[in-house]
């Protein structure tokens, strides 16, 4: 098991160190540097404008300001906000139990309900609720999320509230003033479900279909021949070899997660680290998007790793590849 | 007795053969792999309704002068404050108006339009990355194969639409950009799936066969490996394009995409935020074009890969 754990993190540096190759490079390929504007200044001399280069590290050939940064990225100096001034390492961390949050609750939610929905239409194949449940995850892997999520706020915010319903509320992650869980959980709800739903539909089919090979398979004939009741059968043998390659769609599916929840916290005014890079765009603030991006990137790179660590505890035959 | 033994062959000849998933009269017809795909395909009503449904929504796109000029009588030049938030049917107007008077069935159709071909263009840029790199790493193998796949690795683990931000960010994209870009972050998963497929097929009997017979590199490729990856490759361009659709729209959502005045399915939904309370068709009727959209080249795509290759679809 060591070995394997020392393989896969041996694999995740190269994979690092692409990644800032790229969102360096990305961001130098912008025309224009920090000093253009002084360029076209007639009061500052070639001699004061090559001082200030200088000064600032531009003059140094590409690579050298590359190491530069990644020294500075390596001890988490992900640099300063170029619009408050704060540093961007800070305001991640501050953001980033918010997105996690949400994304968590979203991925539990769509785990939840798929799960359940995926193995009882496998064991009941062709039944009504197959049936339903196919059909249902066909059409609900087709909505577009911000689709969903104006709907959702058009329905339970504003119609609620205009037919004296209980309304959920439409934006934020709590109400000022209010520190209970109750109104957390209010304002979690909708983003969440909005985020998890294409997921949803995504991961029961995925189940239904793993789950109808694994009754396929000779060792669930074995397990009832030796006289396990039905319902033993399917969850001591079948539930485990369905559901485990769910771990690996859910590693693939998390970039696409944290894409969705830029969208997800920006219809609902979240809090999050999806809403402070679009806010950076919006403002220019390359540090911000630049460090975000890199700090992103990296945390998909773990999540994968720990997946696969996870996968290989629970699926023993994945070690000895 | 032979009665009963011959109604029940006639019962057998007309049920579906696990293997092909053609009955025997079909199979007996059929010669080519072709005339086979397309007997499977015709037999799935859902997405040949699913296709019909496609081929009229992209004419409702691309007609869209025709649809400006026959149809809503409205053109760009036609838009006036004073018929601004008029319902669906109201003043003549189909679908009614937008927040600046603009007819939303015209701009539906124009969107339609302009997010198909970013789509397009994008599913076309990314065949040529993604299959060149695939093809490349699959035939090649060794150290090309490990450094292509370690490039895909590095391009799957930044989330797309983080990169898709980023770039927005920095450059100022147009539409034909905008196709580009999306194609640059979305290649990946086809080169897997091509260089895949080529190392299965290089390992192949016959192909071993060809080459010891003396088969030039070319006619091996020509006459083995096109036919057998070009399924796979057509599927994947068909479901890519719905997903393409949704990040385009996504993009132009965000404000990053295609810029108003020009319409776009995600601007159009934009646009319409503000104005919620005012008008709830607005946001309803871009969203549920996309949403359409997609669900028909989704079920088009299923029905079309099952009928190409019945084994990838064997567990729904």
């Amino acid at each position: 098991m060591g070995r394997y754990v020392l393989r896969r993190l041996i694999q995740v540096i190269p994979l690092i160190i692409g990644i800032t190759i790229i969102t360096f490079g990305l961001a130098n390929l912008v025309p224009g540097s920090p000093i253009s504007s002084l360029e076209f200044n007639p009061d500052i001399t070639p001699a004061d404008l090559a001082r200030i280069k200088q000064s600032l590290g531009l003059d140094q050939p590409l690579y050298i300001r590359y190491f530069q940064w990644l020294s500075h990225v390596a001890r988490g100096d992900l640099g300063l906000s170029l619009v408050t001034y704060r540093p961007v390492m800070q305001s991640i961390l501050e953001k980033l139990p918010n997105t996690l949050l949400l994304t968590g609750t979203a991925l539990a939610f769509a785990i939840l309900i798929s799960i359940p929905v995926g193995i009882y239409a496998a064991v009941r194949r062709n039944s009504w609720f197959d049936q339903v449940a196919t059909v249902g995850a066909v059409a609900g892997f087709a909505v577009p999320t911000f689709w969903l999520g104006l709907m959702a706020i058009l329905l339970f915010s504003v119609r609620f509230s205009e037919w004296g319903l209980p309304s959920l509320p439409s934006g934020g992650t709590y109400t000022l003033g209010s520190s209970s869980i109750v109104d957390r959980i209010q304002h979690l709800i909708m983003p969440a479900i909005v985020l998890g739903f294409v997921y949803m539909a995504s991961w029961t089919r995925y189940i239904r279909s793993q789950m109808i090979e694994v009754l396929r398979q000779d060792y669930m004939r074995t397990a009832e021949a030796k006289g396990l009741i039905r319902r033993a059968v399917i969850f001591r043998h079948g539930l485990r070899n369905a559901v485990l390659p769910l771990v690996t769609l859910l590693a693939l599916d998390l970039p696409g997660l944290f894409g969705g929840s830029v969208i997800v916290e920006q219809i609902f005014s979240w809090n999050g680290l999806g809403r402070f890079i679009l806010d950076g765009v919006q403002k220019r603030d390359y540090t911000v998007v630049m460090g975000t991006t890199l700090f992103i990137s990296i945390l998909v790179v773990v999540a994968n790793l720990l997946a696969d660590i996870a996968y290989g505890l629970l699926d023993p035959r994945i070690q000895y590849e | 007795m032979a009665e009963a033994g011959r109604e029940a062959a006639a019962q057998a000849a007309q049920r579906p053969l696990l293997s092909n998933h053609l009955t025997v009269a079909e199979r007996v017809a059929a010669r080519s792999y072709l005339q086979q795909s397309w007997l499977r395909f015709k037999r799935n009503r859902l997405a040949i309704a699913a296709g019909v449904l496609v081929v009229i929504i992209f004419c409702f796109g691309f007609g869209a002068p025709l649809i400006s000029k026959y149809v809503t009588h409205v053109g760009y030049a036609d838009q006036t404050l004073l018929d601004r938030f008029k319902h669906p049917g109201q003043a003549g107007y189909l679908l009614g108006t937008d927040n600046l008077g603009r007819d939303v069935l015209t701009r539906l159709a124009y969107g339609t339009r302009v997010s198909t071909m970013v789509a397009l263009l994008a599913v076309v840029s990314a065949l040529t990355i993604g299959g060149t790199l695939g093809s490349l790493a699959g035939y090649y193998g060794r150290w090309v194969d490990s450094v292509i796949m370690r490039f895909v690795d590095i391009m799957l683990s930044i989330p797309a639409l983080f990169l898709l931000i980023f770039i927005g960010a920095l450059f100022t994209i147009s539409s034909t950009t905008l196709a580009l870009v999306i194609a640059a972050v979305s290649w990946m998963g086809l080169s897997r799936l091509i260089r895949g497929e080529i190392m299965s097929l290089k390992r192949r009997d016959y192909v071993e066969a060809a080459r010891v017979v003396g088969a030039s590199d070319t006619r091996i490729i020509a006459r083995h490996i096109v036919p057998n990856v070009l399924p796979i490759v057509i599927v994947w361009a068909t479901l890519a394009v719905p997903v393409f659709i949704i990040v385009e729209a996504s993009l132009s959502f965000l404000g990053l995409g295609v810029q108003p005045p020009v319409p776009s399915l995600g601007n159009m939904l934009n646009g319409a935020i503000a104005f919620m309370d005012q008008s709830w068709t607005l946001i309803f009727i871009p969203g549920f074009m996309i949403y359409v959209m997609v669900l028909a080249i989704n079920l088009f795509g299923n029905g079309l890969r099952d009928a190409l290759d019945p084994r990838l679809g064997e567990h729904q």
